[in-house]
């Protein structure tokens, strides 16, 4: 069975040794004990596992450690910097645009990951990222707003 | 052991207050209990705030007498309040710091919250119902009054001035004539003020009037937020202990099916990989989930199995009314039949579907000398205790449980599989094991809602008027099933088939069915009169909430001007409804798009009023979501099944609403001060399918009477 011995994570580089056919998602949480990032499905239905892999948002449940293990991996436990949110996270925390808030880490890596590419992007945009995420307390009028308010914050 | 599915506790359906009681007492020492919650003053609670609620029906035995610890000051000034409920996303948290906070004087950010840890707090029952709101609250604000009374009068005696010259703001006990002033804190470090506290507080301290609200009514934001979006709150899931184990647990192929023989050297053979057999019980722990997968795997290859028969969902809804015993219960007005003018019967369904939480049940169990500690996502954590000690036969003050604010629960959360399974598989590991339901696991295990078939009678008199009224609901329940309408004879009843589906409580209960098909019904009524939908039901309400709130709703969305406005395949629909204490009246425009086949929800102006608000921001979050969450069954929803399997077990088959499905909102909450407070978590999801439907004929001439509403080119 093909092992990976080394991963990077939030900026280091982090020895592990083991099977590289395992999700993202577990290695994450299991090994390294990153629990910000959710399982809502293990089957790419509705990414609360996002998480950034050399900026691109990712649905870490359906990526193997083995596929990403020379590239960067962010997640939201590296957003902050400091103790200063980012001003996504700083955005979700304006408009309390959480109910249970268990899909919001997913919902915060997926809007940075577009942000942080298309900082002035179209509705259209907006929708056919966010629409992969799924929110069961059906809080999507909040989280439209902190979108916005995160849209605006990323323009100016 | 058996780990059948059975349904959750039959009264959860009727009256979810009450939980299977434990008879027992139990309680940490208060040694234990002060190192775990730290120096200072405690109050207990007072005049058993939950339980008076609770009416005996159905609970026989007394409940237990928990450590009843319900405030505690300590020496840093920090106050904690204890409670046993549980933050699911309802916004409890934010509503009972606001309560504590109010009757204290002191900021919100000065409380703790300690929720719902089985070893500290007290027994506020089940988190459902919406009883966190009427029942909770007042038991926090009084025992947060009674602490403030027993420090003024505690104060007042060191000073030796009177009681009413002393003022509490802002944390700090004042003389203003003396100009002497103590802190909590400082209150906090006398030996005397910790000994008047260690008696029952006082149960008649004055709590706070409305109009004096200074915390209370406003939109305090939820304390934990700030965890939330940097992904440090730990749910249940995400609990870390030394050498934790992962777990899985082998499921039956079919609903019913019965293990036949196992073998399980397989997973014997894995390297630290523990297996364990307990009757139909055939669990795995390992040092990975990948690892405890591969384990299971391995044996359930040599498991055999002997299936059981199981209805189909196609068939789901003969086989409830064949389940009825004697048959449905007969229209008893044959005379009003007889008599009157135009007399109308149908039939309405309602799909079995998932709650379908984002955060799938899980558990992390842990035993340490004899103890028993679970951590896990649940509304009714006295009730998991309950169960875990009896599947372990514990002593009470044996188990603890633990419930971290949880990913969602809807009413779907309240018994204690994960729990249980965690716990028996880390009994025979002999080491921590986090067990965490797959979302197949979630979508075929967890309790559903019931599905319903729904039968209305009803017998129009010369006028228009209702003469007769007969509703008889099948297997969802009685939640909102009298009508509030005026008729001249009435009967509203359930009645219980066998269910094929283990089926619990869903947001709202069977209110969701019972008001889909009433409000569907009297559309149809309605129009049998001739008359117009609002104007119909106004003529058979008395004055009162319900119609306040269905007047405020056609006014806002100006109804009587877009009901006669007519656009091919576009129209609007009203729906009203109350269930606890609630009332709730939704208008709606949807645009039916032939091509796709699809109905647009594309306005929806929803008018809610739960006496005084105590959050209104969080009360908006919850009208919000119930109304989005109440687009997907009155949609798309819907749970399939055949030969006892589930046939969509994903978020790809079986699709819950989106941002794409978003409607344009306008929501009022109708405030009424001069009314005590209930819960809002639930009844705003109920007048929403069947506005939708009425629109829906409104735009079509179609009347659609099964949920969710598929227009019927697409059934074929
Ligand atoms: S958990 Fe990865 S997409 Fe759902
Ligand atoms: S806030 Fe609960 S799932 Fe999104």
């Amino acid at each position: 069975m093909p092992t990976i011995t080394e991963l990077r994570v939030n900026g280091n580089k982090v020895p592990l040794n083991t099977d590289a056919e395992r999700s993202l998602l577990e290695v994450l949480r299991e090994d390294l004990d990153l629990t910000g990032t959710k399982y809502g499905c293990g089957a790419g239905d509705c990414s609360a596992c996002t998480v950034l892999v050399d900026g691109t948002p990712t649905r870490s449940c359906i990526t193997s450690v083995g596929s990403v293990a020379s590239k960067e991996i962010t997640t939201i436990e590296a957003l902050a910097k400091n103790g200063t949110l980012h001003p996504v996270q700083e955005a979700f925390l304006k408009e309390n645009a959480f109910q249970c808030g268990y899909c919001i880490p997913g919902m915060i890596m997926g809007l940075v990951g577009l942000l942080d590419k298309k900082p002035v992007p179209t509705d259209a945009e907006i929708l056919s990222r966010m629409d992969r995420h799924l929110c069961r307390c059906c809080g999507y009028p909040s989280i439209v707003k902190a979108i916005r308010r995160a849209a605006a914050q990323a323009r100016s | 052991m058996e780990t059948n599915p059975i349904n959750c506790p039959a009264e959860i359906l009727e009256d979810e207050q009450i939980i299977e009681p434990v008879a027992f007492e139990f309680g940490l020492n208060r040694r234990v209990f002060v190192q775990m919650i730290g120096a200072g003053v405690l109050i207990t609670a007072s005049a058993k705030p939950a339980l008076a609620q609770r009416s005996g029906r159905g609970s026989g035995g007394a409940r237990p007498r928990n450590v009843s610890a319900r405030i505690h000051i300590g020496k840093d000034g920090i106050v904690k309040v204890m409670t046993g409920k549980v933050e699911v996303g309802q916004g409890s948290r934010a509503e009972l710091t606001q309560g504590a906070a109010e009757e204290l004087r002191v900021l919100p950010s000065q409380i703790q919250l300690v929720m719902s840890d089985t070893g500290l707090v007290p027994d506020d029952g089940n988190t459902a119902g919406s009883r966190s709101t009427p029942a909770t609250l007042p038991a926090i604000r009084q025992a947060a009054a009674a602490a403030r009374s027993l420090l003024v009068a505690f104060a007042a005696q060191q000073w030796g001035v009177e009681q009413d010259t002393v003022q509490v703001r802002d944390g700090r006990v004042t003389h203003a004539a003396t100009q002497r002033t103590l802190a909590y804190a400082d209150l906090a470090q006398s030996d005397e003020l910790a000994k008047l506290f260690n008696q029952p507080a006082p149960a008649e301290a004055p709590i706070t009037p409305l109009q004096d609200w200074k915390v209370l009514g406003t939109s305090v934001p939820r304390p934990n937020g700030r965890d939330l979006v940097t992904g440090t709150h730990r749910f249940s899931s995400d609990i870390k202990r030394p050498d934790l184990l992962r777990g899985k647990i082998l499921r039956a192929p079919s609903f019913g099916a019965k293990l036949v023989s196992i073998d399980l050297a397989p997973a014997r053979a894995m390297k630290e990989v523990v297996v364990v057999q307990d009757g139909q019980f055939v669990g795995v722990a390992a040092p990975s989930t990948a690892r405890a997968e591969e384990a299971l795997d391995a044996i359930a290859k040599t498991a055999k199995w002997e299936s059981a028969p199981h209805p189909s969902s196609q068939e789901v809804f003969a086989y409830l009314r064949d389940g009825v015993q004697g048959g449905l219960p007969k229209n008893p007005f044959a005379d009003e039949l007889s008599s009157a003018n135009k007399v109308l019967r149908q039939t309405y369904h309602a799909a079995y579907v998932q709650h379908a939480p984002m955060e799938t049940r899980s558990a992390v169990a842990e035993w340490r000398d004899g103890h028993l500690t679970v951590w896990t996502g649940t509304q009714n954590p006295f009730g998991y205790l309950g169960e875990l000690t009896r599947t372990f036969r514990l002593p009470p003050e044996r188990v603890r449980v633990i419930v971290p604010d949880t990913g969602g629960g809807f009413g779907g959360k309240h018994t204690g599989e994960a729990a249980v399974e965690a716990a028996r598989l880390a009994q025979a590991a002999n080491r921590p094991v986090s067990l965490k339901w797959t979302r197949e696991e979630e979508f075929t295990w967890a309790c559903f809602r019931p599905a319903a078939l729904i039968e209305a009678e009803a017998a129009l008199d010369v006028k228009g008027a209702i003469a007769s009224w007969h509703f008889v609901n099948v297997n969802s329940g009685q939640s909102a099933i009298n009508t509030p309408y005026r008729a001249g004879k009435a009967r509203s009843e359930s009645a219980s088939p066998r269910a094929p589906l283990r089926h619990g409580s869903y947001r709202a209960l069977a209110s969701t069915a019972n008001n889909f098909a009433r409000e569907c019904f009297m559309d149809e009524l309605a129009a049998a009169a001739g008359a117009d939908p609002l104007e119909f039901r106004l003529a058979h309400l008395e004055n009162g909430r319900l119609r306040d709130v269905l007047e405020a709703a056609a006014k806002r969305f100006n109804w009587r001007e877009r009901i006669k406005q007519k656009r091919p395949d576009m129209g609007v629909g009203l729906a009203c409804g109350t269930e606890k204490g609630s009332y709730v009246a939704a208008c709606a425009e949807i645009a039916f798009d032939r091509t796709q086949n699809k109905i647009n929800v594309r306005h929806v102006c929803e008018v809610f009023e739960c006496g005084a608000i105590i959050n209104p921001d969080n009360l908006r979050a919850q009208v919000e979501g119930c109304i989005i969450m109440g687009l997907g069954p009155a949609l798309r929803e819907v749970s399939r099944f055949e030969g006892g399997k589930i046939l969509n077990a994903s978020f790809r088959g079986y699709q819950v609403p989106r941002f794409s499905d978003l409607p344009e909102l306008d929501i009022h909450l109708l405030n009424r001060p001069d009314l005590p407070s209930v819960g809002g978590g639930e009844t705003p999801i109920i007048a929403i399918a069947p506005a939708i439907g009425n629109a829906f004929f409104a735009a079509t001439g179609i009347r659609l009477r099964s949920l969710p509403m598929v227009p019927p080119a697409a059934k074929a």
